[in-house]
């Protein structure tokens, strides 16, 4: 659905991409992964056609985007980093404007009802844009982007901004989309993209560093994984019985009490799960297991792993 | 296209910016045709749209500063970037609608030839002539307009670019009384907006200006989808 080679982009002097390129396939749901300036945003904006690549090929549904823009243009609904809303517009009548500029086919009122029922904002129809929330004017950025049922759908930091509630909401809206469209979707928090996407590209200073499937991604990260614990009893016994479970790399208690409850930090050998053992260390010494708790890693983590293993593979590939 | 002349055209009525130039344009015309005519005690129309040249080098950049630089800051300008629309219907689209305004509006400031032509005789070739010229002249200062407002996203920077852009291009002619050389001379009569319309203020229909008007906007014109298609690029 999506083939993207070798794509180039350099703003000035300053080279913002340097040669991505990846291959999508139809109903997959994708997310871009990177810290801020890594060049998500300029690969979207290069794929909807919104900026021309210095080199390289885009090429949606078949189409090359560069070549038959207007064409290409039809089969991407795309929701920028920032939703391009006119404030002095109202719900309804903005998502008639983007209807009618799309030269969308399908049949109008049922069309746009559907979507505004999907993207919760029906109940806004008559109020100016100007007036609503950052939520609901995320949802009708979102909205805008399912007119005329685009095969592709490109959401730029799709959750950004909005309330816990409002981005749980959104993240099952992403997910149902995934039955009939293909998504890309970009974030620069790891677990926002972990939770919809079922495969990750993780961009880094305009390179691909890593395109994986979710869960491969969540193991190469996840040996030598941390674990909070709370237990009940006395702190030292615990410590040292918590040792010699097999598997643990390391134990130490953080300092934190609630009456006899303490909190220690495990650290597990790479690729054994630690918790099996530890549930029936517990439970023969009868101390009662208050918490347990992965620690969760953060996309820094995940970098620093996955650059690391960058440079051994090309460090290896130079000697 | 339909689609975005339809919003221009409406977005001027759902914000304060179509009615106060709708206001600016009315008075400043109203104001120059009494002291041109009437208190002139003269029908001769042409001294009255000499005036309003330079009305409109008021008026008309208010007309067009928001077109694209608004667009720009808002970053609206991504969904009819992205939209199946082309850049050149998108630039026609937006000057069609800020000239659309401008038609209408000096079709309104028309009734003030009722009364003039009912207590005296109009000259019904000057009076057409310079109506035609002044439709001609607002079409390349709304070209100009336009391409201003797509170099900037500040609607206040495009505005008075605009204006000082319209200036020069209309005064270059009441410079020549300070130039000793020919060559110059004719030069600038020739780029002069103003000195162009002198014909048409006696009723001759003059082809080159006119020629001049229309390729004047369309350079313009030209140059504000090049702004985009370049913007791509940077």
């Amino acid at each position: 659905m999506i083939e993207i080679k070798d794509l180039m982009k350099t703003y000035g002097s300053k080279p913002a991409l340097e040669g991505i390129g990846f291959h999508i396939n139809k109903g997959e749901i994708v997310g871009f992964l990177g810290p801020n300036g890594a060049g998500k945003s300029t690969t979207m904006n290069i794929m909807t056609g919104y900026l021309s690549a210095t080199s390289g090929s885009a090429v949606i549904g078949g189409i090359d985007v560069f070549e038959y823009p207007d064409e290409a243009k039809k089969l991407i609904g795309f929701l920028p980093e920032q939703p391009p809303l006119y404030f002095d517009m109202k719900v309804g009548e903005y998502l008639n404007f983007v209807y009618e500029l799309k030269k969308c086919k399908l049949p109008r009122k049922p069309h746009l009802e559907e979507i505004m029922k999907v993207t919760k904002i029906i109940d806004v129809k008559d109020r100016l844009i100007a007036n609503l929330s950052k939520g609901y004017r995320q949802r009708i950025g979102i909205a805008q982007a399912l007119i005329g049922n685009p095969p592709v759908i490109i959401l730029d930091e799709p959750t950004v901004g909005l309330d816990p509630k409002q981005i749980i909401e959104i993240r099952n809206l992403i997910r149902n989309l995934k039955r009939e469209h293909t998504v890309i979707l970009s974030s620069h928090i790891l677990s926002e993209v972990q939770a919809v996407c079922e495969r990750i590209i993780i961009i880094n200073e305009g390179r691909i560093i890593a395109d994986e499937l979710t869960e491969n991604i969540r193991q190469a990260t996840g040996d030598g994984c941390d674990y909070n614990v709370k237990i009940c009893g006395p702190q030292r016994e615990v410590l040292s019985a918590l040792k010699s479970v097999s598997g643990v790399a390391y134990a130490g208690s953080v300092g934190e009490r609630e009456g006899d409850v303490y909190s220690y930090l495990i650290k597990s050998e790479r690729g054994v799960d630690i918790r099996k053992p530890l549930f029936y260390m517990l439970a023969e010494h009868q101390w009662p297991l208050m918490g347990l708790e992965a620690a969760g890693m953060e996309l820094e983590d995940v970098f620093v792993k996955i650059t690391e293993n960058d440079t051994k593979k090309h460090g290896r590939r130079m000697a | 296209m339909l689609a975005i002349y339809k919003k221009e055209l409406r977005s001027y009525f759902t914000t304060p910016l179509g009615y106060i130039f709708c206001a600016v344009f009315l008075a400043i015309s109203g104001f120059v045709l009494a002291v041109s005519t009437v208190q002139s005690q003269t029908t001769d129309i042409s001294g009255y749209f000499g005036v309003m040249i330079f009305g409109y080098i008021i008026a008309l950049p208010l007309l067009t500063m928001k077109s694209f630089s608004e667009e720009r800051r808002l970053r609206t300008d991504q969904i009819l970037m992205t939209s199946p629309v082309s850049v050149t219907s998108m630039v026609m689209a937006k000057f069609l609608a800020s000239y659309t305004l401008f038609v209408a509006v000096t079709g309104i400031s028309c009734i003030y030839l009722i009364p003039i032509s009912h207590y005296g005789t109009l000259n019904a070739a000057r009076t057409v002539g310079c109506l035609v010229a002044m439709l001609l002249i607002g079409m390349c200062f709304i070209a100009i307009g336009i391409f201003v407002s797509s170099l900037t996203e500040s609607q206040v920077t495009a505005a008075i670019g605009t204006m000082a852009v319209l200036l020069l291009l209309a005064c270059f002619s009441l410079f020549n009384g300070m130039i000793d050389s020919y060559v110059l001379r004719s030069i600038f009569t020739w780029l002069s907006v103003y000195g162009r319309y002198v014909n048409f203020t006696y009723g001759i229909f003059d082809i080159a200006s006119t020629v001049y008007y229309l390729s004047l906007s369309a350079v313009f014109l030209f140059l504000s989808v090049r702004v985009h298609e370049r913007r791509r690029w940077a």
